[in-house]
């Protein structure tokens, strides 16, 4: 496999103003994803590491700076284009999994697939493939609160993929699990990362579970701090 | 293709997560509810007291009566002004024979069927052109009177709301004694809430002598008014007063419509604008508790029309069960419900609630209104929720 780049920061600073408050949170950060990673981003809370994610996917913007996906400049996209670009090339995994608790397992992982032309047997189709690959098939018609949290996860993760984009940023997808089910879902990311060439940042406070990325960075004060003591 | 999917399902999405906020919900179509009923009963109740009252009279009948009298029961005419009526000028002659009715009115005592008080009713004496002088009278049941018996023929809505005077039934008033021959039909106007008899028979009943009430005349044209005003100008023993009968009923009808108009509309406006802030504070609510997944929605890439389009919808879904809610309650409660008021002759004037179409229409526009005005700017706060809180624990 060569090594590509996938994303790439340049010089991007990021700042909020509250008030007269001005919180800086990157300054003139560069950096290059390659394709192909799986990145596990760790460090202290208010660190930036979500801020940083959202950046990534195109849900936030720089305050300067440029950012490039796969060729792409995304900084300075419209918001209507940034929609466009996210449901083709970004697959978000939650936390809490943000499934919709009206609809069913199925239903769920088919949202993305309503954004794009296809018609409702290839829908379907789709939809069938991500779940067999997230191993929950058999749970298809499940609400999510007929689900445990482990499966709700890998609902999420069916819907993550099902548009089949090359990028997945995940904040904390372990967080509200136990042991043993984080352990199964951080095995299918790596599965994921592996079989199928995803690129994927996930965001974890968790050591155990940023072992199971091929490289984790430490963010602190808006710096990656290399290689911190484990 | 691919925005028409997007927004349905998100529609969907929105219409099916409102079971999740069930009792809002349903306070808020409730209210709208309220508000509909209000609304359609109000214009009902001026739709059905115009119909009989202000529909009642022609305006090529007059109505004479003693100078003064604001009403029939308070007026009366001596044989002497009757005679010379009888040679005015402005009335209709069939050979020598005045169009025309010297009509007596007297109260009389019913018992109403839904609360079993007593209640004032109205008797007219009147002769056979009186009859034919009333638009679209029919007899339904029975016969007509016939002079110089103690015979009354009884208004179908008298009959309807007033215990006794089924067809063949013998009624006492105070010492006098009557014989119910038949109903009549009057259009649905005022005069189906009278009973009517021979005017010589209420005459010598009770006591008039030769006197009358008022004259009903048919008018010989569109000055006939004013000719008539004339001719007692200048004859000082005709102290009267003359005027169309539809002036008559529509001053009549005063009461009921500045209580519509002073109390009814504005009853409905206040509930109309507290439906509303329910509405509003109903679909904030939602937006609040559907803001994960609106932004959820928004991150994966979905549009900030479709998630628009949904929370007008659910508003809307709630305006249009609300109305329908309404409409049936109104139809049930209130459609072709008899009411009686007070006119200002103080006697019972019996009016149908007409629940019409149109009113349908002008209750629906309202709770659209309310659906509209009430989705759309919490709407416009779903759709820029900020899509950075996807990630953040909201
Ligand atoms: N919308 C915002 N306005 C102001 N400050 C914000 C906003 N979002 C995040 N922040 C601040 O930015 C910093 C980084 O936040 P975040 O990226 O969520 O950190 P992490 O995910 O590492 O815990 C925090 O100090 C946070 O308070
Ligand atoms: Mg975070």
């Amino acid at each position: 496999m060569t090594e590509k780049t996938l994303i790439e920061l340049d010089h991007v600073t990021k700042r909020y103003t509250r008030g007269r408050d001005t919180i800086e949170i990157f300054d003139e950060l560069t950096m290059g994803i390659e394709e192909g990673a799986f990145l596990a981003i760790m460090g202290p809370s208010g660190s930036g590491k979500t801020t940083l994610l959202n950046i990534l996917g195109g849900i936030d913007s720089p305050t300067s700076g440029s950012v490039t996906v796969g060729g792409q400049r995304i900084d300075n996209m419209s918001e209507g284009a940034l929609s466009k670009w996210r449901a083709a090339n970004v697959g978000f995994i939650f936390q809490f999994y943000n499934l919709m608790p009206m609809l069913t397992a199925a239903q769920n992982v088919e949202l993305p697939l309503l954004l794009t032309d296809l018609g409702r047997s290839r829908r379907a189709e789709h939809v069938k493939t991500a779940l067999n690959v997230v191993g929950i098939a058999d749970r298809a018609k499940h609400k999510p609160s007929e689900l445990s949290g482990g499966q709700q996860q890998r609902v999420a993760i069916a819907r993550a993929i099902v548009s089949d984009p090359k990028l997945m940023l995940a904040d904390e997808p372990t967080g509200d699990l136990d042991r043993t089910t984080a352990v199964e879902i951080l095995e299918m990311l790596q599965l994921l990362n592996k079989e199928f060439g995803k690129t994927i940042i996930m965001v974890t406070h968790d050591p155990e579970a940023a072992r199971f990325a091929s490289r984790t960075l430490h963010l602190d004060k808006g710096h990656f701090v290399q290689e911190a003591a484990e | 293709m691919a925005i028409w999917n997007e927004t349905v399902a998100v529609t969907a999405m929105t219409v099916k997560s409102l079971p999740q906020r069930i009792w809002v919900a349903i306070v808020t179509l409730i209210a709208i509810a309220i508000v509909v009923t209000v609304m359609m009963a109000v214009l009902a109740m001026a739709a059905g007291f115009d119909k009989t009252v202000a529909g009642a009279g022609g305006v090529d009948t007059a109505i004479i009566m003693r100078a003064g009298s604001q009403a029939e029961l308070n007026s009366g005419l001596s044989s002497e002004q009757i005679n010379l009526l009888a040679e005015a000028p402005g009335i209709v002659r069939v050979g020598n024979q005045p169009q025309a009715s010297p009509e007596l009115y007297v109260i009389v005592d019913g018992i109403k069927k839904s609360t079993g008080l007593s209640v004032n009713l109205p008797l007219r004496g009147m002769n056979p052109i009186g009859v034919e002088l009333r638009k679209d009278v029919v007899i339904s049941e029975g016969r007509m009177f016939e002079t110089g018996k103690n015979e009354l023929v009884v208004g179908r809505a008298a009959r309807q709301q007033f215990a006794g005077f089924d067809p063949g039934s013998t009624v006492q008033f105070g010492k006098t004694t009557w014989q119910v021959v038949g109903i009549f039909e009057a259009g649905g106007s005022v005069f189906e809430s009278e009973l009517w008899a021979d005017a010589k028979v209420v005459q010598s009943l009770y006591n008039r002598g030769n006197s009358y009430q008022s004259v009903r005349a048919l008018l010989d044209g569109p000055d006939a008014i004013q000719k008539i005003e004339a001719y007692a100008g200048n004859d000082p023993r005709l102290n009267i007063s003359v005027q169309t009968e539809a002036d008559y009923f529509s001053q009549l009808s005063k009461p009921l419509v500045s209580f519509i108009n002073g109390v009814g509309y504005p009853l409905a406006i206040v509930m109309a604008l507290g439906a509303l802030a329910g509405a509003l504070n109903a679909m904030y609510t939602s937006v609040a508790a559907r803001q994960r997944e609106i932004v959820t929605l928004r991150a994966i890439g979905f549009g900030g029309f479709s998630t628009f389009v949904g929370i007008m919808v659910e508003a809307l879904v709630l305006a249009f069960a609300g109305t329908l809610l309404g409409v049936m309650v109104t139809y049930i409660f209130f459609d072709g419900l008899t009411a009686s008021t007070l006119g200002q002759t103080f006697t019972q004037i019996v009016f149908d609630f007409s629940v019409t179409p149109e009113l349908v229409v002008q209750a629906g526009v309202l709770a659209l209104a309310i659906g509209l005005i009430g989705g759309f700017f919490p709407a416009l706060r779903a759709a820029r929720l900020p899509v950075v809180d996807a990630f953040r624990n909201v």
